[in-house]
């Protein structure tokens, strides 16, 4: 039914629009580097360090979060427990956990005056390190081991329960089912959730400005911003932003091409009914197992917890302006991530160019492959003859916040947008319902939850960004996220605790707020 | 009534800008509560009839990038916390306006002469640990050692770029071999002197890039004799710490009315327990009781102003190269 | 009269083909196998299929050019024909103004339909609280207060039981005769025919068949109708 009448003209002038907009934004600021980047410009023994260790970092980084998922996702595949279902959702959270407040967890947890330490110190062993390529890997693993566990899972759940019982009735043991069943899934699996990763990760900035540092671990992103606030030489950050594209984006490309599995987070409350795995050896190595996973993901929060609550209430009032910020700069990436995305999602799912539908598509997905210091430095570049930066600091960070949230909003909007066409769009068409009429009776309100998700991610994300607020904020008018980040460099840890909290706080709530704004009396 | 006054005061803010506001841009521990910035805000206040505010801006040398991004733009009248090392680059941007204090008789190791910036305090780079350790006494036996340190980027950061410029003007060629030396020492180098120094007491490392004045603030403020800078037989890097008003600014003779007040009593005798550096110029009072515990080097090093920017170049190379492996 | 003048209908390799004419107020069941195109048939008339050649007139006038919101024509799909989020009031009102927005006695004559198709009282209830007969009901109304001549109905009744279906064809059957209205209705079931009781077309081998009486094509199936029948 391709023929039918096309009443959504002005959509997709405003989808052409928006994708016009990122396309500014991604390439448009890259072409504002290259006319930058000007003179003969030799890479540095510091610039090939950063390449260097921004690599080094993103694969040990892929390779220790999937390594240490498969265990995790099998014990949580096989084992049905009292929690589960929480751990799972769980799982899911540190995507919206600001990065700047689970650094400081981590410090506090395994820095060299943390709990790890003081108890490595009880056994007469040496503290561990937290600064360097050691603390940025930790972090890293600390936000992409959730993400690897419920990719891997779902590879598991995947595979029918029929095949399980199969190998029960043929008496195979554990080392025989992880031969025929689960291994031939990993490596299905595996490359996918490591690609993943590994791109997150080339783009790093707030963790390797916070437990990064020094010529040894720093990240090309990091060296864009050193470039900008250390020696301001534009000409270097310009270079080091289009290496930094040239590495996302190839990181990128090989995410595309060994097809990247989703994360869908539905039908995870289920388990596998696993015959061979009854042994209680292996009960208490899942059980363990579990443990161990949960304290790594929980310990950090709960040290935030206990040092900031008692602070909370005494913070200054500078503490309460940034927060004020931080909900402007999120309520404006909000209102923009909904107005963009809703906007390409009604010009995809309504031209009948397929050709031009998909050309949208993927500029809107362009953006995970864009970084964000890159994003910046090209807008810098363009602002700065004309005003100064840190006067339009908040909103271009709500824009650029906006932009990196897109692929997560049109990814919830796009498959939702297109099943409403599909099982309620004949209806309409036969009620001779468009334009508006069309979106406000029929479009809007079935497209609530995943709306409301795309603005609750949006806001969280927003909310506890820390990046092109760093290129651009005067320290004094600063976000949040910033505000901690400084009281952690001046190591008033109790304060940076109290605000960490607060950070979270906000974070949860905006995304609790929105998304069940979007839960609420909805129809199915 | 007289308790009201103050509340209306904050109440209305049309009444607070009939004053002048001087903006001084300076480094992070300057402004803190425990730092130079809210006493000589008092008492220059008390004079000028204007609104003093500091606006701290990352360390030293972060300043001069600020600067330098916002141009003529800036908000800054004044800029407080380059240092000795910073000032020919910081020439080079045209930014400043010279000075008009003539001849002061400042209590320098070394001769000044600058008809832009003027010096407020100094000191030497040291490393400071606590008194228990065996500390080692120079680089190489430091590089040998296993003992952890923390320093500050020389990029952005005075006392970072003081420690390249140390080492560059004790062992010239051999830097960079003094560096790899140190390599596995070095626990993390950061943006600031204030993050180091915090990873330093809250026991991230045995040892901080400061100043030998250092100990003098937990003996003095804690009574905590516990902290000591040790002693290197190369001889200690100086530095002396400078502002200077900007071009640009339009509040120029407050500018340099705050440069005036900034080399007498008011200014200088607040330097000492505050950002514990020596005065530039030293109060009537003299030195609070306790700095006659510290140590003095046997031997000052420092490059001229207009070496240092040359130096600096080559240094850095070296620094990122050796520590880059 | 709604006229098909070698209407043919062409999606790859299928084609089918149409040429007569049915008369108005007639009742007609479309029976035929699956996949002969009893639907892509309804669709056609309904305007969300694009004949490749041949017209379709009702009372002389050509259909094709307009687009389904604009067509004289009311319809009822197998499911998906009430929105989840809004009330069975709002919806029967989308048959009145596409926007729901009502003037006048408007608000009215969506009540007397809810009435009429036995929904009295039930005008603030989302469709999920419904049971299958209501949901069908509350469609019914929407198509009285669309009130176009042609009413489509594809396979509307399939999910409902055997004597709930007897009980809606009777009433589709009564509202259209009130109105007056011509009904094409698409079944696989015979018995859904017969209750019609009116005329049946037979969809087969590419062609759609002139109505002819039901009870008499239904006694004597031809070759094709009787191997689907069995």
């Amino acid at each position: 039914m391709a023929d039918r009448a096309q009443p959504l003209n002005l959509s997709v002038w405003a989808g052409g629009l928006a994708a016009a907009l990122i396309l500014t934004l991604t390439l448009g600021t890259i072409a504002a580097v290259l006319a930058r980047a000007e003179g003969s410009f030799a890479l540095g023994a510091g610039d090939l360090a950063a390449i260097r260790f921004t690599l080094v970092q993103a694969v040990l980084s892929g390779v220790l979060s999937c390594v240490l998922a498969v265990p995790v996702a099998r014990a949580l595949a096989r084992r049905r427990f009292v929690g589960r279902a929480v751990l799972v959702t769980l799982m899911g959270a540190p995507f919206i956990l600001p990065v700047i407040v689970a650094v400081l967890g981590l410090v506090m947890v395994f820095g060299r005056a943390g709990w790890v330490s003081g108890a490595l110190g009880l056994f007469g062993l040496p503290p561990v390190h937290i600064y360097g390529l050691h603390g940025v890997v930790l972090a890293h693993v600390f936000f992409n081991l959730p993400l690897a566990t419920r990719l891997i899972l779902q590879g598991w759940l995947s595979i029918p329960a029929e095949r399980f019982r199969l190998a029960a009735t043929l008496g195979m043991t554990p080392r025989d089912v992880a031969r025929h069943l689960e291994w031939p899934m990993l490596r299905a699996t595996l490359p996918g959730a490591f690609m993943v990763i590994f791109l997150i990760c080339t783009t790093s900035f707030a963790v390797a400005l916070a437990v990064g540092g020094g010529p040894r671990a720093t990240t090309v992103e990091l060296a864009i911003y050193q470039a900008f606030r250390f020696d301001f030489d534009l000409s270097r950050a310009a270079f080091l932003a289009l290496i930094q594209l040239a590495i996302s984006g190839a990181a990128a490309l090989l995410a595309l091409w060994v097809a990247v599995p989703q994360a869908t987070g539905a039908g995870l409350d289920r388990t596998v009914e696993r015959w061979d795995a009854a042994r209680p050896g292996l009960r208490v190595l899942d059980g363990a197992l579990i443990i161990l996973a949960a304290l790594f993901l929980l310990l950090p929060l709960t040290a935030i917890a206990l040092r900031g609550l008692p602070e909370v209430l005494s913070l200054p009032a500078g503490v309460w302006q940034a927060a004020w910020r931080s909900l402007c700069v999120a309520g404006l990436s909000v209102i923009v991530t909904v107005v963009l995305a809703l906007s390409m999602t009604l010009a995809i799912t309504g031209l009948r160019n397929r050709a031009l539908a998909k050309g949208i598509e993927v500029t809107g997905y362009l953006a995970v492959a864009a970084s964000p210091l890159v994003i910046g430095t090209g807008l810098f570049l363009i602002v700065f003859p004309f005003a100064n930066p840190a006067d339009l600091a908040l909103p271009v960070t709500a824009l650029v916040n906006a932009v990196m949230a897109l692929p997560f909003a049109l990814r919830a909007l796009v498959p939702a947008a297109q099943e409403v066409e599909a099982r309620f769009g004949p209806l309409a068409d036969s009620l001779g319902m468009t334009g508006w009429h069309r979106l406000r009776r029929l479009t809007l309100p079935r497209l609530r939850r995943p709306l409301g998700f795309a603005a609750a991610l949006a806001g969280a994300l927003s909310m506890g960004d820390l990046g092109v607020i760093a290129l651009f904020a005067d320290p004094d008018a600063g976000t949040l996220p910033l505000l901690l980040y400084r009281l952690m460099g001046s190591y008033r840890m109790d304060q940076a605790a109290g605000v960490a909290l607060v950070l979270l706080g906000l974070s949860l709530l905006v995304f609790w707020l929105f998304d069940r704004g979007g839960r609420v009396d909805a129809d199915l | 009534m007289k308790y009201l006054l103050p509340l209306m005061l904050l109440a209305t803010p049309v009444m607070a800008q009939d004053k002048p506001v001087l903006t001084v841009y300076t480094y992070d521990s300057f402004v803190t509560e425990w730092g130079p910035g809210p006493a000589i805000e008092t008492a220059f206040e008390a004079t000028c009839g204007c609104d003093l505010q500091f606006t701290a801006a990352g360390d030293g040398a972060a300043l001069l990038a600020r600067l330098r991004l916002e141009g003529t733009r800036t908000r800054a009248d004044v800029v407080l916390g380059l240092d000795a090392n910073l000032t020919a680059a910081a020439a080079e941007t045209g930014l400043f306006a010279r000075h008009d204090l003539g001849d002061v008789a400042y209590d320098l190791p070394i001769e000044w002469e600058d008809d832009m910036f003027v010096p407020y305090d100094w000191g030497y780079f040291a490393f400071v640990h606590d008194a228990d350790l065996s500390a080692p006494t120079n680089f190489r036996a430091l590089g040998d050692s296993d003992l952890k340190i923390v320093i500050q980027d020389p990029r952005s950061s005075t006392p970072g770029l003081g420690l390249l410029l140390w080492i560059k003007a004790a062992y010239g060629d051999a830097a960079p071999e003094i560096w790899q030396g140190l390599a596995d020492n070095i626990v993390t180098v950061t943006k600031g002197w204030s993050e180091s120094y915090g990873m330093f007491l809250e026991g991230e490392a045995d040892m901080v890039l400061s100043y030998t004045t250092s100990p003098a603030y937990h003996l003095i403020a804690e009574d905590d004799a516990s902290k000591v800078a040790a002693p290197f037989d190369e001889g200690h890097y100086l530095q002396v710490e400078v502002a200077a008003a900007v071009a640009s600014s339009d509040q120029i003779d407050l500018a340099h009315e705050f440069l005036r007040f900034m080399v007498t009593d008011g200014f200088q005798s607040v330097i000492p327990t505050t950002n514990w550096m020596y005065p530039a110029v030293t109060p009537a009072d003299g030195l609070p009781e306790g700095f006659e515990t510290l140590i003095t080097p046997q031997t000052a090093l420092i490059f001229p102003a207009g070496e240092a920017a040359e130096a600096r170049d080559l240094a850095l190379d070296e620094w990122l190269t050796a520590l880059s492996r | 009269m709604l006229t098909f003048d070698k209407m043919q209908i062409v999606q790859g390799d299928f084609r089918l083909s149409a040429d007569f004419a049915i008369d108005p107020g007639a009742h007609v069941a479309i029976m035929g196998p699956s996949g002969a195109g009893k639907s892509t048939f309804l669709a056609a008339v309904a305007g969300f299929v694009v004949p490749q050649s041949g017209r379709l007139l009702w009372r002389g006038r050509d259909l094709l050019p307009l687009p389904p919101g604009q067509r004289p024509v009311s319809m009822i799909f197998q499911d998906n024909n009430l929105f989840p989020h809004l009330s069975v009031y709002e919806n029967a009102a989308l048959g009145m103004r596409p926007s729901g927005r009502l003037r006048g006695g408007e608000p009215d004559r969506v009540r007397a339909a809810l009435a009429d198709v036995g929904l009295a009282g039930m005008e603030t209830r989302k469709p999920a609280t419904l049971s299958g007969g209501q949901q069908s009901r509350a469609a019914l109304a929407r198509m009285l207060v669309q009130d176009r001549p042609l009413v489509l109905l594809d396979e509307p009744f399939a999910a409902l039981g055997p004597a709930l279906r007897v009980e809606m064809i009777d009433l589709v059957k009564g509202l259209c005769t009130a109105q007056g209205a011509t009904l094409l209705m698409v079944t696989h079931d015979p018995g859904d025919a017969a209750r019609l009781d009116g005329a049946l077309c037979v969809v087969d081998g590419g062609q759609v068949s002139a109505p002819a009486p039901a009870a008499a094509i239904l006694a004597n199936p031809p070759a094709a109708l009787r191997a689907y029948l069995g």
